[in-house]
């Protein structure tokens, strides 16, 4: 009599628990970028660490979206926490132009299909103070290239939405708008200089700058321009909102420097938000390893 | 005791006047003593107290030169009664915002603290309001005004000196939005004006 044979699996053919769970991880995953792309505000951004991230602690969320610097929607620093509601982000386009092979008009979701990065990246006010913030974006180098800058373009002007109806802080001539600001071509395609389109593993809340910022982390903040609709390649050095404001305490580089201060207040030490005790401020925000070299010879008191 | 009816002419409010006032010059540190217990300093806490506190030494300062042209323009001479409280309200506040710079900001570094005094125009006129005022609370006393006489007075015209030095610490420090010091900046210069001319008058 034959023996009943219970028709079973080979264990050749069983899928390793470990296996099994990664490909359900993997269909979340997917599901979750699928529902991304349909409603983009819930998701969490698909971005990969980067080797440029500082491990220093992050500034809280909440310090991060209430204590802002962003003049369009008022000049204190809770006013764009409780302003920049009425910033529509959607649909957007940046424009790169002026002095490129390809000049293009990007759908800001366009961009988000650029690989995205998480970079921890220090931020340091020109008025004294500091976070630690974890964006999410990509390198500024990436769309530029794909641009093909002209062998003329020496600098890349940055200019952010001007829209007194969204922005209200513009309804006051507090600053030249719209916002303009600029670095030299070889600061802007740096793999540190960052076009940012979120934060904290999710799009940038409208008061840090949405949709899309400039982040240059060995540069005082207010370089890194907010909500950009144009990025424009040029042959002179453009002229900043900030350096038309104050020529005299604005300099075009504007890089962290403790021994340059501004001429009103020292730049030697830095509160970082969360801390108490003042920390001292590093030449290049701490960042002098990768970019020092972009300004070897150049007297940093002269071009501050 | 004495019976009532001796007593000068009283004003009703003038029982409750003071306290009131009193009271109400202490709710701003109340609130920052409220705010503080929770997350309600905000993200740079230390920002806040200082500008909390320099504000309200500027306001009370500014209340405390408002006494005199109140009570002309109003009859109403239970005002004076105020000032002293109010101008040592004033000096209240700024001793604390002068505190907390040199203190929560500076750490006590006063070689760094000098630098400041010396290199940060805005620094350099808060200082001065703050040294102006010194005098000013120290001879606040009876017994001061005794002393001095005549001199009092010419003392204490000084709190001139203190405002307006106030004033351009506060614009000088402000980074471009110069809207609040150039209002506290307007009711000063009324305020001056509201002496200055009846002065020019008598002339």
């Amino acid at each position: 009599m034959p023996r009943l044979r219970i028709p079973g699996i080979p264990p050749s053919e069983i899928t390793p628990v470990e296996l099994f769970r990664s490909r359900r991880a993997f269909l979340t995953t997917g599901a979750v970028g699928l529902a991304a792309l349909a409603a983009p505000a819930q998701a969490r951004l698909p971005a990969r660490a980067s080797p440029y991230s500082t491990p220093e602690p992050l500034t809280s969320l909440e310090d991060i979206t209430h204590y802002n610097n962003f003049y369009e929607f008022g000049t204190g620093k809770e006013d764009p926490a409780q302003q920049a509601h009425s910033l529509v982000t959607r649909p957007w386009t940046v424009s790169v132009e002026g002095l490129v092979r390809k000049p293009a008009v990007w759908d800001v979701d366009t961009l988000l299909r650029f690989p995205l990065e998480e970079r921890i990246y220090r931020l340091r006010c020109v008025e004294g103070w500091s976070m630690v913030i974890p964006w999410i974006g990509f390198p500024l180098a990436s769309l530029l290239r794909q641009a093909e800058p002209l062998g003329s373009a020496k600098y890349v002007e940055f200019v952010s939405l001007h829209d007194p109806r969204q922005m209200p802080g513009q309804r006051r001539p507090i600053l030249d708008w719209p916002y303009r600001e600029g670095l030299r071509l070889d600061e802007a395609l740096h793999p540190l200089t960052l076009l940012a389109v979120g934060l904290y593993g999710e799009l940038l809340p409208n008061q840090n700058g949405a949709p899309i910022r400039l982040v240059v982390p060995w540069k005082y903040g207010f370089k890194s321009a907010k909500s950009i609709v144009r990025i424009r390649l040029v042959e002179q050095q453009p002229v900043t909102t900030w350096m038309r404001a104050a020529p005299d305490e604005y300099g075009f580089y504007s890089n962290v420097n403790p021994a340059v201060d501004h001429p009103r207040w020292s730049q030697a030490r830095e509160r970082r938000i969360g801390e108490f005790r003042k920390r001292p401020t590093l030449p290049f925000n701490g960042y002098g390893e990768l970019v020092a070299h972009l300004y070897a010879g150049m007297d940093l008191r002269k071009f501050f | 005791m004495e019976p009532a009816s001796r007593r000068p002419a009283r004003h009703p409010l003038r029982a409750w006047l003071k306290p009131v006032v009193f009271l109400a010059a202490l709710t701003p540190l109340a609130r920052l003593a409220v705010l503080a217990q929770g997350d309600g300093l905000g993200a740079n806490p230390v920002e806040f107290v200082t500008h909390s506190t320099g504000t309200w030494a500027l306001v009370w300062l500014l209340v405390t030169l408002a006494v005199t042209p109140a009570r002309r323009l109003t009859g109403f001479g239970e005002l004076a009664r105020l000032r002293r409280m109010l101008g040592l309200f004033a000096f209240f506040y700024a001793s604390l915002h002068l505190l907390t710079y040199l203190w929560w900001d500076q750490f006590f570094d006063w070689r760094e603290i000098a630098r400041d005094v010396v290199k940060r125009p805005f620094i350099t006129a808060g200082m001065t309001a703050y040294l102006l005022m010194l005098p000013l609370a120290l001879t606040s006393t009876q017994a001061m005004m005794r002393r001095l006489g005549r001199n009092w007075q010419r003392l204490h015209r000084l709190v001139y000196g203190v405002a307006i030095a106030a004033v351009c610490h506060y614009a000088w420090l402000v980074k471009r939005d110069l809207t609040l010091p150039l209002l506290y900046g307007a009711v000063l210069a009324l305020l001056l004006a509201a002496r200055a001319i009846p002065a020019l008058r008598r002339q």
